[in-house]
């Protein structure tokens, strides 16, 4: 069932952002951007938690996820550290992804050529 | 010429997107992102011995190596402008943002080239997030009590 709701839920995402891309003038700079931004809002009031248990997988693929994962670090050391913890801990979790896409982009960029 | 009529010219020559099969598309491929993601999860967590949130990280980092190899090798630029937001959305979205801009400007040098536009693409979704998630963090720590 978790399959099924991860589908849905990514799809879900997925044409909103391509309604947003194909009606207004917005780049998909734009739509990558405002999704982080509701991915954090929602967070605010642990909407996106259940959207997790609900959807799996289906919730942490798209890049809503990664707004989430932000303040969800940064809350979890805001719990011991109080305003402090608010720097300490935005990344904890997203870190992976970035450092990730870094490591890879740089190595596989000096391996390939560009292809046109 | 008047700017209106102008652009009453220009309108009438832009290509009109079939937004329908567009909108189709992108549900339906981001539709089987989602899936992936899920089945990397378990995979992960059955195989690995992982709880779900470990193997979760297992999961993007594996979703964002495939998206910068698929771009290396020039398949991913076609299916983006195919599945277009189905793929942007996704976390490889973010890997390939990354991954093109490090391939254009690798001519210009390491750091001037690599070094300074790796971010060009896929940096705006990172400051966006930091500052709206502190802000939101804020209001979260100082309204609602944490």
């Amino acid at each position: 069932m978790t399959y099924f709701n991860a589908f849905i839920f990514c799809g879900l995402v997925c044409l909103l952002g391509q309604i947003i891309l194909d009606n207004t003038k917005l780049t998909p700079g734009h739509v990558t951007t405002i999704f982080v931004v509701v991915g954090a809002f929602l967070d605010v009031f642990n909407i996106y938690d259940k959207f997790v248990l609900w959807a799996g997988g289906g919730a942490l693929v798209p890049i809503t996820s990664f707004g989430h994962l932000l303040i969800h670090g940064a809350m979890d050391t805001v719990n011991n550290f109080g305003v402090m913890g608010l720097f300490m801990g935005m990344f904890d979790l997203t870190s992976s992804g970035i450092v990730a896409a870094i490591v890879f982009s740089f190595i596989l960029a000096l391996i390939f050529q560009p292809k046109d | 010429m008047e700017k209106k009529e102008y652009k009453k010219i220009v309108d009438k020559y832009t290509p009109k997107e079939p937004r329908l099969k567009n909108a189709l598309i992108a549900f339906l491929i981001g539709g089987f992102m989602g899936i992936l993601g899920n089945f990397l999860i378990d995979a992960y967590s059955y195989y690995f011995d992982l709880s779900s949130k470990d193997a979760s990280v297992f999961m993007i980092i594996t979703l964002v190596f495939i998206g910068c190899f698929l771009t290396c090798l020039g398949f991913f630029d076609k299916w983006v402008n195919f599945a277009k937001c189905g793929l942007i959305v996704p976390i490889t979205g973010f890997a390939h943002a990354c991954q093109s801009a490090a391939l254009e400007y690798r001519k210009e040098g390491l750091v001037t080239g690599i070094g300074a536009n790796m971010f060009k693409l896929a940096g705006s979704v990172i400051i966006f997030g930091v500052v709206s998630a502190y802000l939101f963090g804020l209001l979260r720590l100082f309204v609602m009590g944490g």
